[in-house]
């Protein structure tokens, strides 16, 4: 009790803290915003709820080290996992995601848990349990007095991507025919497929869509963070915060709440102990649930 | 009715001869009892009452913590007794390791069942898979906050008192204890199913609005029914930490993707919201189990996971649901063509 008020003393104390941990926040919360993203597309248009959201985050970040280890330059590896999971992506939808689409929801989330144990074993057989990271080999900054925030280049270029990458995904969603084709399935699948779109198609695209969104993710995380094949549940549990929390279809929603949740578990990191940080994804989890609950309740009405 | 009692009879006797018969597989059919007990309570409110819980595996890991804090706070101090720099050494005796087993095993399951009823009053305001991850998010952040609290032992766990006789003579206790508390769920389940209770569970899942208009109260029904499986998961749990002797919170304890997930698959495997389902299939599961992980080992997860999603995808139904639709009169349905003049199927006498 006494370690946790003499953190919060120490940030009242010392607000260029409160700036660094911010900053971090950020940093990460950009990343739970993309994979959020592609939980909340396949959500809106298909109706499945990807509990191995996670794991195709991990796998992204394992075809971009392996990619490394064999002499391909890091910030390549974000382009060429986007593609190869874009692949794996459309191969899982069309063995398994396709045959569970128009079942009840506990089917989805249930298959796609199985998925997640069988994904993250097989990268723990083939990478082994340890964990991995890619360096780019950039200086880090140090800003503010006496060099209290650090700030690497490889996290900067990170997120800039990140920011680039969910850019382009909007201007496609909003522009291109097949975005158009996707936004109209999400709203009514069947008059879709009346006005002649190949709805299947579409859930196709979707899905390896989100596969490499997440993929991308996975890519910069392996050059910012650390990854290991049982990380997956940690991107699952926050992207399902997100989207819970933001509500599907709400693209300002999800960056706003991803953001948001980045910077509230650097928060809660710094002020209950690091041991903490993942407790604290799930308990937001919760709340977020529960809050929605409430507010539904009050608009639900009853004959009395 | 006759027949039917025979076949009960003869698996009773076999369940009380079964650890003489088979002593090398003690262990193992513990472990059969374990899944079948929370196999059966899975399915109490998944199966029956269509409310699917990922999270359940937090009574059991409840159950571990609360039996370990009663069996051994009665004789001495907790928190001295999970310090990991103690240094004496305490001991057990016989009547002070059986007082803690029974009150910590009871006291666990009462424990558990006051939390379903406390916790149902705010997950069952969440409808289908909101129900499912809200569940399963309050088994992991329970695991992942007690394996913070250094009172209950951190990450490290809790090491239980150790019987201090004949270590065969364990394992019988172990076996018993689990077969005896699987049996009296079963029968309690045999009768539950068929009362009014039984009945209202099955028109909540069924439809639940029109369960409420028809001046069932639900959430009464759906706390009830929760708090009954909380208890037998609470009691199966404590009887868990007694036979791993050790247990610590993430992999033992809250086993969210072990346990917690077997319990699902093996109801899905035998057939929801049948009585006979969960322990088929909870046997059928076992024997996949032990196949796996003893002539697989290393593929054994990607086994399971394949496992989950055939499952999931082709054979939803389960085993019984299948012999339900393929020989009906099997389960005294009565099947007619559409005309109702020719009989297809009927339940013989």
């Amino acid at each position: 009790m006494d370690e946790i008020l003499f953190n919060i003393r120490l940030l009242l104390d010392f607000p260029i803290v409160n700036l660094k941990i911010i900053i971090d926040g950020i940093m990460i919360g950009a990343l739970f915003a993309l994979a959020a993203y592609g939980l909340a597309l396949v959500w809106g248009v298909m109706n499945v709820k990807n509990l191995a959201q996670g794991d195709f985050v991990i796998a992204g970040g394992y075809v971009a080290y392996s990619l490394n280890q064999v002499g391909i330059y890091p910030l390549l590896g974000v382009p060429l996992a986007f593609v190869i999971m874009w692949g794996i992506g459309w191969v899982i939808y069309k063995t398994i995601i396709t045959r569970v689409i128009e079942r009840d929801l506990f089917t989805s989330l249930l298959a796609t848990f199985g998925l997640a144990i069988m994904m993250a074993q097989i990268m723990n057989l083939i990478f082994g349990s340890d964990t991995q990271s890619v360096d780019l080999g950039l200086p880090t900054w140090f800003l503010g007095p006496s060099g209290i925030i650090d700030l690497p280049a490889a996290k900067v270029i990170g997120v800039a991507m990140a920011t680039v990458l969910a850019i382009a995904v909007v201007i496609f969603m909003k522009h291109s025919r097949m975005g158009q084709a996707i936004r109209a399935t999400a709203q009514d699948s069947r008059a879709a497929r009346v006005m002649g779109i190949d709805t299947e198609k579409v859930y196709a695209f979707t899905f390896s869509l989100n596969a490499a969104i997440c993929g991308a993710a996975g890519a910069i995380i392996v050059m910012i963070w650390v990854i290991q094949p049982f990380y997956g549940i940690t991107y699952s549990v926050r992207a399902f915060v997100v989207v819970t929390a933001a509500g599907i279809g709400n693209l300002p929603g999800v960056i706003a709440a991803g953001l948001g949740i980045g910077a509230a578990e650097q928060y809660g990191g710094h002020i209950f102990g690091i041991g903490y940080q993942q407790a604290i994804a799930v308990v937001l989890l919760l709340i977020v649930l529960f809050v929605r609950l409430m507010q539904q309740r009050r608009i639900r009405q009853v004959l009395k | 009715m006759t027949r039917k009692f025979y076949i009960n009879t003869a698996l009773l006797i076999l369940t009380i001869l079964a650890p003489f018969i088979f002593p090398v597989w003690k262990t193992q059919l513990a472990t059969l009892w374990l899944f079948i007990i929370v196999a059966l309570t899975w399915d109490m409110t998944g199966g029956q009452m269509g409310y699917n819980s990922l999270g359940n595996i937090f009574f059991y890991g409840t159950g571990m913590y609360v039996c370990a804090i009663i069996a051994i706070g009665m004789y001495f101090p907790f928190g001295e007794w999970t310090d990991a720099s103690r240094s004496e050494t305490w001991k057990f005796t016989d009547s002070q390791y059986f007082t803690g087993l029974i009150l910590g095993s009871l006291g666990a399951g009462v424990f558990c069942a006051l939390c379903a009823y406390i916790l149902g009053g705010l997950f069952f305001g969440l409808r289908g898979p909101y129900f499912a991850i809200g569940t399963l998010g309050l088994a992991i952040a329970t695991g992942e906050i007690v394996s913070n609290i250094d009172w209950l032992g951190g990450g490290q766990g809790v090491s239980m008192p150790i019987y201090n006789g004949d270590f065969e003579t364990f394992k019988n206790i172990i076996y018993y204890l689990f077969a005896g508390l699987g049996v009296s769920l079963f029968i309690f389940l045999n009768w539950f199913y068929k009362t009014r209770f039984g009945a209202a569970i099955n028109a909540i899942r069924d439809d639940e609005e029109k369960a409420e208009a028809m001046g069932i109260h639900t959430l009464r029904y759906k706390l009830i029914t929760w708090s009954i499986s909380a208890f037998f998961i609470g009691v199966a749990g404590a009887i868990s930490a007694f036979q791993l002797i050790h247990f610590e919170p993430l992999e033992t304890a809250y086993q969210t993707i072990n346990l917690g997930i077997f319990m699902v698959v093996c109801v899905l495997l035998g057939g929801k919201g049948t009585l006979w389902g969960p322990v088929i299939g909870a046997f059928m599961f076992h024997v996949f189990k032990e196949v796996t992980w003893n002539y697989f080992l290393g593929w054994q997860w990607v086994a399971l996971g394949a496992l989950i999603v055939v499952i999931v995808v082709f054979f939803q139904d389960g085993l019984m649901g299948y012999l339900q639709t393929r020989f009906p009169e099997w389960f005294g349905i009565k099947v007619v063509d559409k005309d109702e003049k020719e009989i297809i199927a009927e339940p013989a006498e």
